[in-house]
């Protein structure tokens, strides 16, 4: 059986890991490497790295970043942060991503999906979703880290996306992100009827029942969160232990 | 020396870096003759079946590779490069592979999540210098995999069919999954490996 992955999600800025990473057995809790390296001793089965100041000059920090995690820490990196052309997924898979997660750029042009997935299998090319409910109740993606509202309706573009050739679906609740309320949970149901590719859920990650939730009614294959890991108010062995308890496969 | 097959696939870099982790002198090239002479060759791979054979045919690696198979050399297949050893696959049409196990390479059935991307648990089949896979989980990414003989299957996954996910045949490995994403349990089957070519 293949197993439900728990997904640490690493904000960078500059190079440096940013928000509050709070491991009191590290030296550095800014370096990457080692941020890495001990999630990885925690046993968590991926890593997504967000670009959050993607200008030019940081893309190529980044890829320092990836290049240096990827010589020490032998898991699969996810990297994304303004991610806008073959070039940029390029240069980030050959610094040792393994897949490249697009946001923006994809919604503004979807043909970018299919030419990273043409060139480098869509099992690198990672479709990032953020939404947000609109007064109607209608979910809505949202670009620009959040911060512009399109027309686009969530499980359109999901379903768009993965016809253009994404290998993986990243949703992110909007509203959940942050409140530590728990996944959510009906967004999740909707997109996986229409997509038959791996979706990872973020946003809401609070209890380490919030996981198995997710897993058992989101149908999700992924579930990603930042701060609780960050802040150590849950490890990733503890998530792991009340998933499996719940009879799903975890590594 | 371990000659790593450079034939401009996504992921030899990282397998590269694996084997420097490990200390396991290694280098990444298409030198006919450097392949020939290595002690051990790792074919990697990622992307699709046909261009990759495509790519070994302008190099002019696919005879060399059936000759270092000949020769005896322990050759390690990874992912589509494990793919490559079989004798065709049916990936957008009928293509011709290398030949060095008997079997095919098939589409994983779709009443799964297709490709395969994540972690499945292994069970190993036959006993084998890679005996220690038995039971953990390493890292999947793919959309075809191997039918073939059973005698020449020592490990599988069960995803919605029995996936094998070591290989052998002879001096000939492959492995489905990527030793060099999957932790400590991958950089042991690289260092088993290594065990293979030394022994």
């Amino acid at each position: 059986m293949l197993a439900k992955r728990i997904i640490p999600c690493l904000d960078v800025d500059s190079g440096r890991v940013k928000k509050g990473v709070n491991f009191n057995n590290l030296t550095d809790v800014g370096d990457p490497v080692e941020i890495a390296a001990e999630y990885q001793r925690q046993g968590a089965d991926e890593l997504v790295f967000l670009d959050i100041t993607a200008t030019n000059e940081h893309r190529k920090t980044m890829t320092q970043v990836v290049e240096q995690v990827s010589s020490q820490v032998f898991m699969p990196l996810t990297i994304g942060g303004g991610v806008s052309s073959v070039q940029d997924i390029q240069a980030l898979l050959k610094a040792g991503a393994d897949k490249v997660a697009i946001n923006s750029a994809a919604v503004d042009n979807p043909d970018l999906i299919t030419a990273g997935a043409e060139k480098f299998g869509n099992q690198c090319i990672v479709v990032a979703i953020d939404v947000s409910k609109n007064k109607s109740g209608e979910y809505i993606v949202y670009i620009h880290g959040g911060k512009t509202a399109t027309k686009l309706n969530a499980i359109d573009w999901a379903k768009t996306a993965v016809e253009h050739g994404a290998g993986e679906l990243l949703i992110t609740s909007m509203d959940r992100d942050g409140t530590k309320d728990g996944f959510d949970i009906s967004l999740y149901q909707e997109i996986s009827q229409v997509v038959n590719v791996p979706i990872i859920a973020s946003g809401g990650a609070g209890r380490a029942l919030d996981f198995s939730e997710v897993f058992k009614q989101g149908n999700v294959d992924g579930a990603l969160a930042a701060s609780v890991f960050h802040y150590g108010e849950l490890t990733i062995e503890e998530v792991k232990q009340a998933v499996k308890k719940e009879g799903i496969t975890i590594r | 020396m371990f000659s790593i097959v450079d034939y401009d696939t996504g992921n030899t870099r990282n397998l590269k870096k694996a084997l420097d982790y490990l200390q396991i002198e290694n280098e990444l090239t298409d030198d006919k003759e450097k392949i020939l002479k290595s002690d051990a060759v790792i074919l990697p791979g990622v992307g699709a079946f046909a261009a990759a054979m495509a790519e070994l045919e302008k190099r002019d690696l696919v005879t060399t590779l059936q000759q270092v198979a000949t020769k005896g050399t322990p050759i390690l297949g990874i992912c589509l490069g494990m793919q490559l050893l079989f004798d065709s696959s049916d990936e957008y049409g009928e293509h011709v592979g290398l030949g060095l196990i008997p079997g095919k390479v098939i589409a994983i059935p779709d009443d799964v999540k297709v490709p395969q991307m994540g972690w499945n648990q292994n069970k190993a089949i036959k006993e084998s210098k890679f005996g220690s896979i038995d039971g953990q989980f390493t890292y999947f990414v793919h959309s075809y995999y191997a039918k073939c003989d059973e005698e020449n299957i020592l490990a599988e996954v069960e995803y919605g069919t029995s996936i094998p996910s070591i290989v052998e045949n002879n001096n000939v490995y492959g492995m489905q999954f990527h030793p060099e994403k999957s932790g400590q349990v991958g950089l042991k089957l690289l260092k088993e490996f290594q065990e293979v070519v030394e022994s």
